[in-house]
């Protein structure tokens, strides 16, 4: 139970922070750093615990998040609906690029990746008569207040949390590290890597969609510039677990935090505000040198490196 | 034991071995010996299933094994201690142990294997919490060799397990692997380390360009003229 006892702790303390009367603003922060963090738990099972680094988790995003608004527009159903929509499209996605993708290995799979993603975004674009294209995806939304979005994406990434750590402490989790520590020494001791590989790209990619699912009901507009964004999500989702910690539990929470908080500052900068995205370029080359690890994995080095200099000569 | 019946290996357009047959008896030591580039990992690379054979065929204990994927030869008692080790540097020595016995009988057994094993390599013993990647070269030799019986196979390959160890250690290594065979297990060793092979195996084939040129017990072997003048430098 000890262990499960520091997760709880902070979700109590999250649960409880609603209650503190915090303004629209500082609750919209809250909310996109648990979306963060959820996205970044789920490409962390894959591109972290698996070693299979995906560049193009938007797709599996974009379409959570056109599940949702799809739904709502041909169904006119509820776009909270889009939460369980989105688990059957995206894992029936998975699996086919799976088939495809997971033959390939290194630079091969991140390119892979990266192509499909960016080939969702343009078919998206172009099926203007299902996906009304680049005019988007307007829906109402639920609720003006922010507290109940807040509690709904607490309860995902609190889920996604769960089922990461039981994952990852299960024999999957052992086979997943196997992997990307030696495919071959893998598979000659037995394990179907194939079959592996794509169970974590499958959980990895139904996870995500439900952040995208999530990104529809909260924003009430969604549009294949924005949910399939290479720069807006596949790679932020990769930076949110590199800063946090790849293949840590608490990586990807620490990682979203900071950079939806970033993201917010930079932006906010007279003059260099628009290059926010050269600031998070320049940011990652700075944390692949000195912390290839990410907070959460370099904690000791940094530890050591602060304590050192401030203790007296 | 294992029985490989002329086969043709490629990599794409490129053939690099050419109607090779050998047999693996019961309970033999049984040594591929060969210069750099003759072919041996590419047999061994073969036999694992990593690479098909464009002709010919592979039995292990009359069963065809070359068309079963590479996972599903260690269930059918066929081990491999990989060249390089080929370790997982980031897991513990125990875990990289238990990955050895992921399935049937070797996992239902996995606690017994292990102390057999740390009875083997004391030295495994010591350090089963260390990440594999901070062992030295022969302790991790040690390991991949542990990690392979933690399989209980019936056949077990070691692909240069001299590689890049000091001299005294490799006479540790190969007085395990015929403790291994001592056993009861079967033993397939291919080596670029000619005399103490060929000292240690009970037959041996020499592989020149991707073809068996010679065969015979090991003992022959070390007096064959030819042997001598290109693999021992006498």
């Amino acid at each position: 139970m000890k262990n499960n006892l520091a997760p709880l702790i902070v979700l109590a303390v999250l649960a409880a922070l609603p209650l503190l009367g915090l303004n629209s603003y500082v609750m919209h922060i809250l909310i996109l750093s648990i979306m963060w963090t959820l996205a970044g738990m789920a490409w962390n099972l894959l591109g972290g615990y698996c070693g299979q680094v995906s560049f193009g988790h938007a797709a599996f995003f974009g379409m959570g998040a056109y599940s949702a608004g799809l739904i709502h527009l041909h169904l006119g159903a509820s776009p909270w609906w889009g939460f369980l929509a989105s688990l059957p499209v995206v894992a029936l996605v998975a699996l086919g690029m799976g088939s495809v993708v997971l033959r390939l290995r290194g630079p091969y799979f991140v390119l892979a990746t990266l192509a499909i993603g960016e080939v969702l975004r343009i078919t998206c674009e172009n099926l203007t008569d299902f996906t009304k294209g680049t005019l988007g995806i307007m829906i109402t939304r639920t609720w003006v207040e922010k507290t109940q979005y807040y509690y709904i994406i607490l309860g995902l990434a609190a889920l996604a949390f769960i089922v990461c750590r039981v994952i990852v402490h299960s024999r999957w989790g052992y086979y997943f590290v196997a992997i990307r520590e030696d495919q071959d020494a893998a598979e000659s001791l037995g394990i179907d890597t194939t079959r592996y590989k794509t169970i974590a790209l499958t959980v990895s990619a139904m996870l995500t969609g439900l952040a995208g699912a999530f990104y529809t009901n909260y924003m009430g507009y969604i549009d294949p510039g924005v949910v399939f964004s290479l720069g807006e999500i596949s790679i932020l989702i990769i930076m949110v677990v590199m800063v946090g910690g790849v293949a840590t539990e608490w990586g990807p929470a620490l990682g979203a935090g900071i950079m939806v908080i970033l993201a917010e500052y930079i932006r906010s900068l007279p003059l260099i505000g628009v290059a926010y995205q050269t600031m998070f370029g320049v940011l990652l080359i700075v944390i692949i040198i000195y912390l290839p690890n990410g907070l959460v994995g370099d904690w000791p080095v940094l530890k050591r490196k602060l304590l050192r200099r401030g203790a007296p000569a | 034991m294992l029985d490989v019946r002329g086969i043709d290996v490629a990599y794409g357009d490129v053939q690099v071995i050419w109607d090779v047959s050998f047999r693996v008896g019961q309970g033999e030591i049984v040594a591929m010996i060969g210069a750099n580039g003759a072919g041996k990992s590419t047999i061994m690379r073969t036999v694992s299933g990593v690479l098909r054979p464009g002709k010919g065929g592979i039995l292990l204990a009359g069963e065809a094994i070359h068309t079963v994927e590479p996972y599903g030869l260690i269930e059918r008692g066929l081990a491999h201690v990989p060249e390089a080790r080929r370790l997982f540097p980031e897991m513990t020595v125990e875990e990289n142990l238990d990955m050895g016995s992921l399935r049937g009988r070797a996992r239902k057994e996995r606690a017994r294997t292990k102390e057999r094993v740390f009875s083997i390599f004391p030295r495994l013993s010591e350090r089963r919490r260390q990440p594999s990647g901070t062992l030295s070269g022969g302790e991790q030799q040690m390991l991949a060799i542990g990690r392979g019986l933690m399989a209980l196979p019936r056949l077990i390959m070691f692909d240069e397990p001299s590689l890049g160890l000091a001299p005294i250690l490799v006479q540790d290594i190969f007085n395990v692997i015929r403790t291994v065979r001592d056993e009861g297990m079967t033993v397939l060793i291919v080596e670029q380390n000619v005399r103490q092979t060929l000292a240690l195996c009970d037959r041996a084939y020499v592989l020149e360009n991707g073809r068996i040129t010679q065969e015979g017990a090991g003992a022959d072997l070390l007096r064959d003229p030819h042997v001598k003048a290109a693999y021992l430098g006498v």
